[in-house]
């Protein structure tokens, strides 16, 4: 098993990682594989998701998965932004070793879950 | 940057001499020890000179030692020869839950076969009470397999005395001494094994090469069928020159006896005062005495093994973890989970294993690159930040 030098990179220099204090939406995700846990903290303006944060505690593929996410999420439409699978977030890193797929699965229920979250407070 | 190498638990560099033997056998003695002219005894003289070298450290007969293709075939000659030899006689075998899978495989696949397996629990410190042992004996079991030292946590284990019960018993006793061999006494009758597993990798020898001693008058079948090599339990013409290098390998440790050891004990035990002093929230696992001197085992609270790893692999060091993402069955480790360590804290479990290679300048660089990683991968630990707002609430 060897990671792409993308995810490495992602690994070493993650992006956009803290906590967000006056996050929008924030998700909260554990991984029911291997018990790992990634949060996501977005701010929405118009519907537009302007800015994304994580904390993860997992993998190596679990943190770049994280990072790429708050990346490819910033400036998308909030109905685009569901659009994101999983499987994206892996091919936007030069992919992932096959046992290594289930760790970005983490990555879009954090995100699905951000949005929701965001949604609830927004209805209320 | 200079590589660290600090699993060597897992393997270990071979050294030059060994490498000049199996050199030497490679270019100039391909003969088959099976046969009669000059090249094929000068082979044999060589393989029969291995076989007096193991004789001597495990203070048995030669013809008690059966070369292999390593420590996984030996164990499985052990558990599945004895069994099948034994099958009239009962069918129940009691093993312990933190055995390498080169046991624990073998045994569920008897499982399969109809066959009554006792794993046995351990303490916190990975221990197996021999009480247990004495206690599961039934009137139906034929094999007692408990490994000397643990690879993962490299606890060692009570061998002796639970070779008393065995014997008082009349019940076969194998021990998987891979991890033990060359480095702690492994003298069969002190032992009290009736079979004793071994593996040239882990000492500084070449890999796919191992031995099983196996004791005179012991019921054992082949599980593989072929020529008469090895006194026929494992056919197929010796792997001479990886034998050769095998037994340099044991020689050269026997040589160097006790003193390593305690030069490794004093590496693991700087590097462990330095962990404890630079990063918080750490746990031993293993035993505190009763260990390999090479081994340590610890526990990182609130990161993940992997992300360690890898880290650590960025500043040149070499380490192994025991988190479920790491292995490729996403399990976390059994023998941690046996010890009754929970899946959130064994994710951060780092095994450090010290070798011939390592010096205090490595420790010491270890112990530069260790807290800073921590610190980093704790710095978006979602656990650890809710674990900081429970101590200031
Ligand atoms: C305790 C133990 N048993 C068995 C083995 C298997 O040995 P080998 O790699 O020689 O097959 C190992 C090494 O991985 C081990 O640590
Ligand atoms: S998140 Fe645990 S294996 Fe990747």
């Amino acid at each position: 098993m060897a990671y792409s030098e993308k995810v490495m990179d992602h690994f070493r220099n993650p992006r956009n990682v803290g906590e967000m204090k006056d996050a929008d939406g924030v998700g909260k995700v554990g991984n029911p594989v291997c018990g790992d846990i990634m949060e996501l903290y977005i701010k929405v303006k118009d519907e537009t998701i302007v800015d994304a944060k994580f904390q993860t505690l997992g993998c190596g593929a679990a943190i770049a998965t994280s990072s790429m996410v708050t990346e490819m999420v910033k400036g998308q439409k909030l109905e685009d932004a569901l659009k994101i699978s999983n499987s994206m977030v892996a091919e936007a890193l030069g992919g992932l070793p096959s046992q290594k797929m289930h760790c970005s699965v983490l990555a879009e229920e954090a995100l699905q879950s951000a949005i929701s979250d965001y949604r609830k407070k927004k209805g209320e | 940057m200079g590589r660290i190498y600090l699993d060597n638990n897992a393997t270990t560099p071979v050294r030059p001499e060994v490498a000049e033997a199996l050199a030497r056998m490679l270019k100039g003695c391909y003969g088959n020890p099976a046969t009669l002219y000059c090249i094929g005894q000068e082979a044999h003289v060589e393989l029969e000179h291995a076989r007096d070298v193991m004789a001597k450290i495990l203070g048995c007969n030669r013809e008690e030692i059966i070369f292999t293709s390593g420590g996984t075939e030996s164990d499985n000659i052990a558990v599945l020869g004895v069994a099948r030899a034994n099958r009239k006689k009962g069918n129940h075998i009691i093993t312990t839950k933190i055995e390498h899978h080169a046991i624990l495989n073998p045994c569920k696949a008897l499982e399969k076969e109809g066959w009554q397996v006792t794993y046995l629990p351990v303490d916190e410190y990975g221990m197996v009470n021999p009480e247990d042992v004495e206690r599961s004996i039934t009137s139906g079991t034929v094999l007692i397999s408990i490994m000397h030292a643990n690879n993962e946590v490299g606890t060692i284990q009570p061998i002796a005395e639970i070779g008393r019960i065995a014997k008082a018993h009349k019940i076969t006793f194998h021990t998987d001494a891979v991890q033990s061999f060359g480095k702690l006494s492994v003298n069969v009758d002190e032992l009290g094994v009736d079979l004793l597993s071994a593996s040239s990798h882990k000492i500084y020898g070449p890999k796919g090469v191992g031995l099983l001693y196996v004791r005179k008058g012991t019921k054992i079948l082949p599980i593989m069928f072929g020529g008469h090599q090895e006194r026929s339990l494992r056919p197929g013409t010796e792997n001479v020159p990886g034998i050769v290098g095998f037994g340099k390998a044991a020689e050269l440790m026997a040589a160097e006896g006790p003193a390593e050891e305690a030069r490794l004990l004093k590496l693991r035990e700087r590097l462990w005062e330095g962990i404890k002093a630079n990063v918080p929230h750490v746990k031993l696992n293993g035993h505190p005495t009763m260990r390999l001197a090479g081994t340590l085992n610890v526990i990182f609270e609130y990161v993940e093994g992997e992300s360690i790893i890898l880290s650590l692999d960025e500043h040149g060091i070499c380490a192994a973890s025991g988190s479920a993402c790491t292995s490729d069955s996403l399990e976390p480790s059994h023998v941690l989970a046996a010890m009754g360590v929970p899946p959130e804290k064994s994710h951060g479990a780092l095994r450090m294993s010290f070798g011939r290679e390592n010096t205090e300048e490595d420790v010491d660089k270890v112990l530069e690159a260790l807290p800073k990683v921590v610190e980093k991968l704790r710095s978006f630990s979602p656990i650890y930040k809710d674990f900081l707002k429970q101590q200031t609430a």
